[in-house]
């Protein structure tokens, strides 16, 4: 994942988008850019955003909501130690968070640009079967303990794993992670992607299905059986 | 005494769902249990029809929500089974003209004197779904053995379950053992793994279903035919008892499946 400073955590109340430092334009730049190449994860989720001491006025925090509105993602507060930014934020109808201690959701904000998305974000656990018309979005690793049905969407910022059959489609690292794998007990999604790349079961039924994990490797998605042969 | 209410509903349209009604109502009643079927299905009613009361109705669930009647006044009892009534659907309003609270309000108002009511739940998974199974206590889905209503159908236990009303029990219908014997239709154990739900009937195609719905006479009512007997082993396993469910499959050979057709076919 490339260094651009923003760190994009999932919370109960959503996603915490933090800016990292540098200048205004390059980080909102840099969020249209991670955006482009999350589009699928980021679609009909809600955002807060952390601008650090920045003080915005309600032009600049538009100028983000309007870019966040372009992927469907609604904006509904702003995170700032700065006073201007928070009054801005109000006059605009958002939430005002003061203050980096007490972060949305509890934890602590990542400021750390190095920071991948990934390890910004921990594991979710899903311990049901998971229906069609369902669609589970997370920034970090998701974990399954049932089935994913065909017609179920599974959506993740890393790896995801599922105790279970897998006939849904899945996106692993899909904000960008090519290094994301996709591990079932019954690998047979209506489509797997990884990254930016995209792979369909074969077609012909397999008679006893293998656990399985699916990776990139030398730029298309590959699936082995588990354990290595 | 409280009323047991019973949503039947499906995603996909045209499964049977008003049929599954019909006959369970016919079924429930024949067995001594006092029991209102409602359509739900606002602006496209059928449940009327079926049951050969359409001429009977005078006020409707809509009159019913919008204070032209009281409830007692809108039910319309059959005119065979003493214990069976209708709470007929408007035909000329839409779902929008009932909201989840009145369903909930209606059913509850009914519950002290009934012992079902059965729920028959428009297609969709709209307002008009959610109408219908805002007062259930239990949910029946409706599929038949075909991938996009079964597809469907996982779509709308999800949803249930999120409502909070699961776990759902699946009814299968217009099975063809012939086809699933041949391998060209999915058969039940392919069913259930695809929806991991449990199974609370089968009914198997029967040509006696179609000529019955146009005679507003339901197959629930005799008992010579399959599907006829499969409705009454579902109303017995609404009521509680433990009624064995027939082989899911039967090897090959075509006079043992002749034979178990006619004795089972119902399963």
């Amino acid at each position: 994942m490339k260094q651009d400073g923003i760190a994009i955590k999932g919370t109960r109340q959503g996603l915490l988008i933090t800016l990292g430092e540098g200048p205004w334009e390059a980080q909102v730049d840099a969020l249209a850019r991670r955006l482009e190449k999350g589009v699928a994860f980021f679609r009909g989720g809600r955002a807060a955003l952390d601008v650090g001491p920045r003080p915005l006025d309600e032009a600049r925090i538009r100028q983000v909501q309007d870019l966040l509105a372009r992927y469907e993602v609604d904006l509904w507060a702003v995170q700032s130690t700065a006073d201007a930014t928070i009054l801005a934020a109000v006059r605009l109808g958002l939430s005002p968070i003061l203050g980096p201690e007490e972060a949305v959701g509890g934890g602590e904000p990542q400021r750390n640009g190095e920071e991948s998305p990934a390890s910004a974000a921990s594991g979710l656990v899903v311990e049901r079967t998971v229906r069609s018309g369902q669609r589970i979005e997370h920034p970090g690793d998701i974990i399954v303990i049932g089935d994913v049905h065909a017609g179920a969407e599974i959506i993740a910022g890393r790896h995801v794993v599922v105790w279970g059959k897998l006939h849904g489609v899945v996106h692993a690292g899909a904000l960008g992670d090519e290094s994301a794998v996709v591990c079932a007990l019954d690998l047979a999604p209506t489509q797997l992607r990884i990254a930016d790349h995209i792979a369909r079961t074969p077609e012909e039924r397999r008679r006893r299905p293998v656990p399985e994990m699916a990776r990139v490797h030398k730029g298309r998605i590959e699936a082995v059986p588990w354990p290595h042969r | 005494m409280s009323a047991r209410v019973v949503t039947i509903t499906s995603g996909k349209g045209g499964v049977g769902k008003t049929t599954v009604t019909a006959n369970l109502g016919v079924a429930l009643a024949m067995r001594g249990q006092r029991v209102v079927t409602i359509d739900a299905d606002i602006g496209l009613r059928n449940l009327d029809v079926m049951l050969g009361l359409e001429n009977r109705i005078v006020y409707d669930l809509v009159d019913v929500v919008e204070g032209r009647c009281r409830l007692r006044q809108a039910l319309v009892r059959d005119k065979r089974l003493q214990e069976l009534y209708l709470l007929p659907a408007a035909q000329t309003r839409d779902k929008s003209a009932v909201r989840a609270e009145d369903m909930v309000r209606i059913c509850n108002e009914l519950r002290e004197s009934f012992d079902f009511l059965l729920v028959d739940s428009p297609a969709g998974i709209e307002q008009g779904f959610r109408n219908a199974v805002a007062p259930a206590d239990e949910v029946l889905i409706v599929t038949n053995p075909e991938v996009a209503a079964v597809r469907d159908a996982d779509r709308v236990i999800g949803l249930i379950e999120a409502e909070g009303k699961g776990p759902a029990r699946l009814i299968i219908n217009r099975l063809k053992p012939e086809l699933v014997r041949r391998g060209d239709m999915l058969d039940t154990s392919a069913v259930i793994e695809l929806l991991a739900i449990d199974l609370i009937g089968i009914i198997p195609e029967d040509e006696a279903v179609i000529m019955a719905a146009n005679t507003g006479r339901p197959v629930a009512f005799t008992d010579n035919s399959p599907a006829g007997r499969a409705f009454h082993h579902i109303a017995r396993r609404l009521m509680g008892e433990e009624v064995p469910f027939a082989p899911l499959k039967e090897p090959g050979l075509l006079e043992r499946l002749f034979r178990w057709m006619r004795a089972e076919g119902e399963e």
